[in-house]
């Protein structure tokens, strides 16, 4: 079959340019040999892919409509109301954040993080094959941000029933959790009566009493980003000096940020704060 | 038999309508096969060549290209389900139960397309979770990591929206969820820090500006059916183009 492109009287025209494009790759300076054409190597590899993506749908199709539940009411709220499945990772935050973080400024962080990702790893190995132990940092953290991603999912889809209250699988999912035993307390009343703290506040903002113990919640919060960026600062020097002033300050904000999520979510859950920061317009 | 076929076939290649249509012969040479790379408009995304790594399955999972299907499938299917759905709170509903029941194939239609919206939710956070893991946004591809990172939010965006469009409890009140996020927009929420200090409340805030008014009615589904059906789509064709143009032009980090 091969002397067939003699035939053609367009291949004989474009001839030069032609054998030059089968040569040539998008990558420019590989050799030949490591290369395919792209039909039929590439093309049909696409085409059996995207005849079982196809496939596997019409049968999902077949087998699971498209749901379709009563009439829209804004008399009746369902019970509980969830969003769609991949909204739930935000809507699991609810619980342990306001909405402006849990809706807002988590997700902004989060894209912007991800954005910044390329700009922020200067290590150039590990490109274009999967490799663990030639960028362990970059890994962990990525694989770290996504794990917590997926299973905030995973509790919003399997484990949250009837006022959003943890239900397990084997539990009757008709029937109302009973509310939990334990009230929720701010870090700074546990503070104020472990500590003995007075009430009366050191100074007054407008609205906003500052008593020594919210004072006291400020510095812990301080802390926990001020040790993030100099503990890694002081004693990686080496981490530092890769970075640089600026990528080191981004990674870390956006790094301690990020544990911060998880540290908020232990603290409630063994400790019942519900905020560790409170002022009159927004909380933490 | 094979070689009546053959016959058939170079016969057809002959012809004045296939030569006007392909201006080349069957992609059976190397000529050909490059021919018909850069004549035809679907497959010119493609290079001529590609280095061997880049096929192995194992590198890129075929999940970039499985989203764009996915893609593809919605609007095929979404264009066949707007010819019978009219975004009027009224029967909005009662079009998706004429869907259901009465127009043929019109079940198979939605759950195509409502498959196919999960799939590429679900193929484009594997589809970065493998750019990542093989290191392809390093440079040259920054950018089209940020284009991918856009990308990635137009597709959950375009999820969102169409949610709301069958008009049941189940989209009501997810969407109610959401533009209760909306309302606590920090600075420009009625209900977020300093919102209220800026002067924002519930008539003017971010979330009346996503849902036309206060609560999810009348101009919250036209919005989103506007946003659903030819915005967002038209944004992610666009800068699904560009994502595309600079694979091309970066080259493809695959193995050699
Ligand atoms: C609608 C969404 C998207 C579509 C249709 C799409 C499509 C594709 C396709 C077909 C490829 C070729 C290789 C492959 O199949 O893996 C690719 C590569 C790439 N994609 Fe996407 N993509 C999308 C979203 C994203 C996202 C969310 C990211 C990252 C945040 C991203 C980053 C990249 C990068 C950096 C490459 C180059 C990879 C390499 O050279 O190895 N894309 N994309």
């Amino acid at each position: 079959m091969s002397e067939k492109v003699s035939d053609s009287a367009q291949v004989t025209t474009k001839s030069s340019r032609l054998s030059a494009m089968i040569k040539k790759t998008a990558a420019g300076k590989v050799a030949p040999e490591n290369t395919v054409l792209v039909w039929p190597n590439l093309v049909y590899l696409e085409l059996i892919c995207m005849m079982v993506a196809v496939s596997v749908i019409l049968f999902l199709s077949l087998v699971a409509p498209a749901p379709l539940e009563e009439l829209a009411s804004a008399d009746t709220t369902p019970n509980p109301t969830k969003a769609p499945w991949y909204f739930l990772g935000l809507q699991e935050l609810l619980v342990y954040f306001d909405p402006w973080l849990a809706g807002m400024v988590l997700p902004t962080l989060m894209l912007v993080g991800l954005i910044l990702i390329p700009y922020l790893d200067p290590n150039p190995r590990g490109k274009g094959y999967y490799t663990f132990s030639e960028r362990k940092f970059s890994m962990l953290v990525f694989s770290f941000g996504l794990g917590l991603w997926y299973a905030l999912i995973f509790v919003g889809v399997f484990f949250r029933g009837l006022d959003w209250s943890w239900y397990w699988p084997w539990d009757d999912w008709h029937v109302h959790q009973p509310a939990g035993a334990a009230k929720l307390i701010d870090l700074e009343i546990i503070l104020q009566s472990s500590l003995g703290l007075s009430e009366s506040p050191l100074i007054t903002l407008g609205r906003y009493a500052v008593t020594t113990a919210n004072l006291l919640t400020w510095v812990i919060l301080g802390a926990f980003y001020g040790i993030g960026f100099t503990v890694p600062f002081l004693f990686f020097r080496d981490f530092y000096r890769k970075l640089g002033f600026v990528r080191y300050n981004l990674v870390m904000f956006f790094f301690i940020s990020m544990m911060g999520v998880p540290m908020k979510i232990f603290v409630r859950l063994l400790a019942d704060v519900k905020y560790v920061l409170v002022t009159p317009w927004f909380k933490i | 038999m094979l070689s009546l076929l053959q016959k058939i076939r170079e016969a057809v290649n002959k012809t004045q309508v296939f030569k006007s249509i392909f201006r080349h012969g069957y992609p059976d040479t190397d000529g050909n096969r490059a021919l018909v790379m850069f004549s035809n408009i679907i497959l010119h995304l493609h290079p001529v060549r590609v280095r061997r790594g880049a096929l192995k399955i194992k590198f890129t999972w075929c999940l970039g290209g499985l989203t764009f299907l996915f893609f593809i499938l919605l609007a095929i299917t979404g264009v066949i389900l707007m010819f019978y759905y009219v975004p009027d709170t009224r029967r909005a509903y009662n079009d998706i139960r004429d869907l259901e029941t009465v127009i043929y194939f019109g079940s198979l239609f939605r759950a195509v397309h409502r498959w196919s919206a999960h799939a590429m939710v679900f193929s484009v956070w594997m589809h970065m979770t493998r750019v990542f893991m093989t290191g392809s946004y390093k440079p040259p591809r920054e950018f089209n990591w940020v284009v991918g990172v856009i990308l990635l939010v137009t597709t959950l965006v375009l999820s969102w929206t169409g949610y709301l469009l069958p008009w049941d409890q189940l989209a009501l009140w997810a969407v109610t969820v959401g533009s209760k996020m909306a309302e606590a927009t920090p600075f420009i929420g009625a209900a977020g820090p300093f919102g209220p200090e800026l002067g924002f409340g519930p008539e003017n805030d971010m979330a009346f500006a996503l849902l036309g008014g206060t609560i999810v009615g009348q101009s919250a589904l036209l919005r989103f059916y506007v946003l659903h059906c030819l915005a967002l789509p038209l944004i992610t064709a666009l800068f699904i183009a560009v994502h595309f143009w600079r694979i091309r032009k970066d080259g493809f980090s695959g193995p050699l």
